[in-house]
């Protein structure tokens, strides 16, 4: 992927980088396609039909918000980057008050209605937490060698994490963890570090067994004891109570989260103790998938969405369309796609100087890894099943139009580089 | 990077052991999930009569049902069906109303649509989503109201009948027989359900074409064989006086197969296919003349004179009289025993007769001296031998058994009282604790047209027949001469039914007349039998006609009935054309010379 292999400048010119934006029209294209089948059903369902024109016409609103990002100069980005991450915190809070739900999220207020504009504040908080975070350390001077050095980005993103989990939004809150390690990896941070960090986490899902959560918890222990000469008493002290609390409030945690939450958690370690209701999710997008075969059953020809099994077909579980439709391999085909896409953001990072293009590159990777991995691990269950789209080829215009800023940034913040 | 190679493979890997390793099972597990199983309804059964016409068979019928949806897309979806199915703009703002009154169960927008509509609406599927289209066999009667008491009719299996036993291995929603012959052989008519597939979505609404996957198809009942005479039939249901309440029972008197079975008034089977309306079923209900009744096999009515004969065949079965005897006591109007007199009709008398003389003019005077010969005793024991406490086993449901005292303590079982001996004169003459069905004496008088038995009266025609079950009576060919000499002289010059003498047929038979309380006319009667000059009797037939006019009776009313069904009969049997003049009466009536009437 070299500049002079480039045929032509203009090319070039226009789009920053013809690849990173190629493959985000392509998947968006895509995406059109599969939101288009999604709505083919035997008994058509106005939520569904017609839909791919509403995210075609969301596509042009996308590249329009990609040439506007593309044409701000990269000084003026990364000035903005704190205010327009306060400006996100002030419209995640805001969306807890007025917020509204819609569409199949019918129950839950995501959404904020501005005149004929609705969108989720969640999504472009991803943006803005991508910025602020990337603003915040690149102001270091070395990479973060202690613990306490990572408590104001924890606590930067910590802030509209905890914002989005109230409303409650769990799938987003997983990009922002993403997006915070990612970063943080690229700015140095040693691995034992992160891991320190992630480990009451980890504890709050181990605790769901006494004995398991002891060994690891005296494991930590005595890994805390090994690397004492790297950290200050006061910061492993610290570690060992986070994890301890995690294991204690694990369980009040656990009755304190709504029932469709818990259920999704249930079904995730066995589908049928709830076939028709949480588990149905999960039961019909691998039905669909698995009889998907090798080559699937032709573009628009699933007979699990025609005939209304697949649950969200045209937004969290587009990727079951696919599946089914397009086979095993279609299917690898677009894995093969976004590891492409995101191999593009990790090499534009790896060439640019600029820490803070740098930082903002990872934490794109970050949110679009997060939400890759956890929208298709779902789909087969993989993962627990969360509200969080496939970028770019999810129905839903805030997240495309934030997709569309990322690769914008991505292409403007190396190419300054 | 290597975190990104781990994930996006980890992906692609479990994409692998869905897709390619347990492609297969998924797949089964989405054919399961979106086929269906629904039954296909059996055709029932064809029923053909003694000459192979259909009287009962099956036509497809076509049902055009929507799926539950908001009351404004039912609208335009049914006015979009209407000019397919003619649906007119009332019956379409009675649906909707239907289908906003009843959201979660599919509307029946048509059950009996025509071929021609249904394809048109097939075609054009993708206009009509929601519309489910469905055909199932619909049972059809050529002649519904001729046969409806014989054939009975069909509905929807109850929820009291899926209950019982014999309805073990239904389900609901099946088509069974409910009354007559359709209920009688239900398994072997109704045949098995067939299996098949249909696609339907999540919330289970049937996408797929009507015609379905057949994964099985439903095996049609088997077909019936009957003894019965369809144009007989049609032919008695056309010429029994609508005004009339009554029944006529044809019998064959070679093997008394049932040509002929018919209750008056009567109903049409085709009004209870597809679930009778109801308004019509309450009608059929309040009718004080009962046309459910059927008047055949349920109804009892005293046999009045028809029963003589039997008493007649008692005494010459027991050497008590023999064909030419004459009884001591001349006939002068009345006999007089232990202080009870007794009354002829004929208040003139009838002076000395013969067994066949006091048959033909059904002097009471001689029959009250058989009968004291016989004795009540004997008479009663007798009596029930024959059966005539018992049904005939027809193969109906319902059928009712006569009534007749089985022994003496009868009396006392239902009046509380010893019998005075003279009350077998009141049997002798067929009055008293006797009530039969008309089939019970065409049965008995088939034994008279052939050689003292009579086979069990069946609808069906079975080969084997077991002649265990034959009514027996041990008579000599004498004694049966000089009945059925008696019987001729009722039809011939100066007997009761004269005018009721045909000219090709021997037409012969005996009237009765009973007078009942509570009823202003009596009930006529006339059993009898007919065949060829020269041969034996080939048809038995019993007439009964409820309060007929006072003053008419049974010669007057009953016997041209059953004179003309012979006639029609024997005619069609034996090639010639039928005409509607038929009877000497007939004849004289409608001033066609009559050159083969006797009147000597």
């Amino acid at each position: 992927m070299s500049r002079d292999a480039a045929p032509a400048s203009w090319l070039r010119r226009w789009t920053g980088d013809p690849i990173l934006v190629g493959m985000g029209l392509g998947l968006s294209l895509f995406g059109v396609a599969m939101i288009y089948s999604a709505g083919i059903l035997n008994v058509p369902s106005p939520v569904t039909e017609g839909a791919w024109r509403r995210q075609l016409i969301w596509l042009a609103v996308a590249l329009a918000a990609f040439s506007a990002v593309w044409k701000v100069r990269p000084q003026w980005i990364e000035w903005a980057a704190f205010p327009i991450y306060a400006l996100s915190v002030i419209l995640l809070a805001a969306t807890l008050v007025i917020g509204t739900g819609a569409g199949t999220a019918e129950g839950v207020g995501r959404w904020i209605v501005v005149g004929p504009l609705r969108f989720q504040p969640a999504e472009f908080a991803k943006l803005a937490a991508v910025l602020g975070l990337a603003r915040l350390l690149s102001s270091r001077e070395t990479p973060p060698q202690a613990l306490r050095d990572l408590l104001a980005p924890a606590a930067l993103m910590g802030l509209p994490l905890a914002l989005v989990v109230l409303q409650p939004d769990l799938g987003t809150a997983l990009a922002f963890v993403g997006i915070l390690f990612a970063a943080l990896y690229w700015a140095g941070t040693p691995p034992f570090l992160l891991f320190l960090l992630a480990s009451p986490g980890i504890a709050l899902i181990l605790a769901f067994s006494t004995v398991v959560w002891s060994a690891y918890f005296v494991g930590l222990a005595l890994l805390l004891y090994a690397f004492r000469y790297r950290l200050y008493l006061v910061e492993s002290v610290a570690v060992l109570l986070a994890n301890l609390s995690a294991g204690i409030i694990a369980n009040p945690l656990w009755s304190s989260l709504a029932m469709y939450q818990r259920n999704r958690l249930l079904v995730f370690l066995d589908p049928s103790t709830d076939p028709r209701g949480a588990g149905w999710n999960l039961i019909q997008s691998k039905v669909a998938i698995g009889s998907g075969g090798l080559t699937g059953k032709g573009f628009t020809q699933g007979t699990q969405k025609r005939l209304d099994f697949l649950p969200e077909q045209h937004t969290d579980f587009i990727f079951s369309v696919i599946g089914e439709e397009l086979g095993f391999i279609g299917a690898t085909l677009v894995v093969a796609a976004f590891a492409f896409l995101l191999w593009r953001v990790v090499r534009l990072a790896e060439r640019t100087a600029d820490p803070f293009a740098g930082l903002v590159l990872f934490g794109i990777f970050g949110t679009w890894l997060v939400h890759v991995f956890i929208n298709i691990g779902m789909t087969v269950g993989l993962v627990p099943i969360t509200g969080i789209p496939l970028p770019f080829v999810s129905y839903g215009g805030t997240f495309l139009v934030t997709c569309w800023a990322f690769i914008a940034l991505a292409v403007r913040l190396s190419r300054e580089a | 990077m290597l975190v990104l190679v781990v994930l996006m493979g980890i992906l692609v890997v479990s994409f692998f052991r869905a897709q390619v390793v347990r492609g297969s099972s998924w797949a089964l597990q989405s054919d399961s999930n979106r086929l269906r199983v629904l039954p296909v309804p059996p055709p029932r059964g064809t029923v053909f009569d003694r000459y192979g016409e259909i009287i009962a068979d099956n036509v497809p019928s076509y049902s055009v049902s929507l799926f539950p949806a908001p009351g404004d897309s039912i609208r335009a979806t049914l006015e979009r069906l209407s000019p397919f199915l003619g649906l007119e703009p009332q019956r379409v703002e009675a649906l909707v109303e239907e289908a906003e009154s009843n959201r979660r169960q599919p509307l029946l927008v048509t059950d009996n649509a025509d071929y021609d509509a249904i394809a048109q609406v097939e075609e054009r599927r993708a206009e009509f989503p929601g519309v489910f289209l469905e055909m199932r066999p619909r049972r059809r009667y050529l002649a519904g109201p001729a046969v409806g008491h014989a054939l009975g009719y069909v509905g929807e299996v109850s929820a009291a009948e899926l209950e019982s036993p014999l309805f073990e291995d239904y389900e609901q929603g099946m088509v069974v027989g409910k009354e007559g012959l359709e209920r009688q052989y239900e398994s072997l008519l109704q045949g098995t359900q067939g299996v098949r597939y249909v696609e339907v979505d999540a919330v289970g609404r049937g996408v797929g074409s009507f015609e379905g996957h057949a994964a099985a198809p439903a095996v049609p009942g088997e077909e019936l064989f009957l003894n019965l005479d369809l144009a007989l039939m049609e032919y008695i249901h056309q010429i029994f006086p609508d005004t009339m309440r009554g029944a006529v029972v044809a019998l064959n008197a070679e093997d008394g197969g049932v040509l002929a079975l018919y209750s008056a008034p009567t109903f049409d089977s085709n009004d209870f296919v597809g679930g009778i309306s109801r308004s019509l079923w309450e009608e059929l209900n309040r009718d004080l003349a009962r046309p459910l009744y059927n008047r055949a096999v349920v109804g009892r009515y005293p046999p009045a004179s028809t029963w003589k004969l039997a008493t007649a065949a008692i005494g010459l079965e027991l050497d008590l009289v023999e064909p030419d005897g004459v009884m001591p006591t001349a006939c002068y109007g009345s006999y007089t025993y232990q202080g009870v007199t007794r009354r002829c009709w004929r208040p003139e008398g009838h002076g000395h007769l013969d067994l066949a003389g006091a048959v033909a003019h059904s002097c009471n005077v001689w029959f009250y001296q058989l009968g004291l010969r016989i004795g009540l005793e004997r008479l009663v024991e007798e009596g029930s031998r024959l059966g005539f406490d018992q049904a005939c086993g027809v193969d109906l449901p319902r059928e009712m058994p006569g009534r007749f005292p089985d022994s003496l303590d009868w009396w006392q079982r239902v009046f509380d009282y010893r019998p005075f001996e003279n009350e077998v004169m009141t049997l002798a003459i067929g009055q008293g604790p006797n009530d039969q069905t008309p089939l019970k004496m065409a049965q008995f008088y088939l034994a008279l047209a052939r050689d003292g038995s009579a086979p069990r009266p069946q609808l069906i025609r079975s080969q084997d027949r077991d002649p265990e079950t034959d009514w027996r009576m041990d008579l000599g060919e004498r004694s049966l001469e000089a009945l059925r000499e008696g019987l001729r002289q009722v039809t011939s010059p100066g007997g009761t039914a004269h005018l009721s003498s045909l000219e090709h047929w021997d037409f012969i038979g005996k009237t009765g007349t009973a007078q009942r309380a509570q009823q202003d006319g009596p009930d006529a009667w006339f059993v009898g039998m007919a065949g060829a000059w020269d041969g034996d009797p080939e048809i038995v037939l019993a007439v009964l006609v409820e309060e007929v006019a006072p003053g008419e009776g049974g010669s007057s009313v009953a016997a041209p009935l059953a004179a003309k069904a012979a006639d029609f009969h024997l005619r069609r049997k034996y090639g010639m054309p039928v005409d509607t003049i038929q009877t000497l009466g007939e004849h004289l009536r409608a001033g066609v010379p009559a050159p083969w009437a006797r009147w000597e």
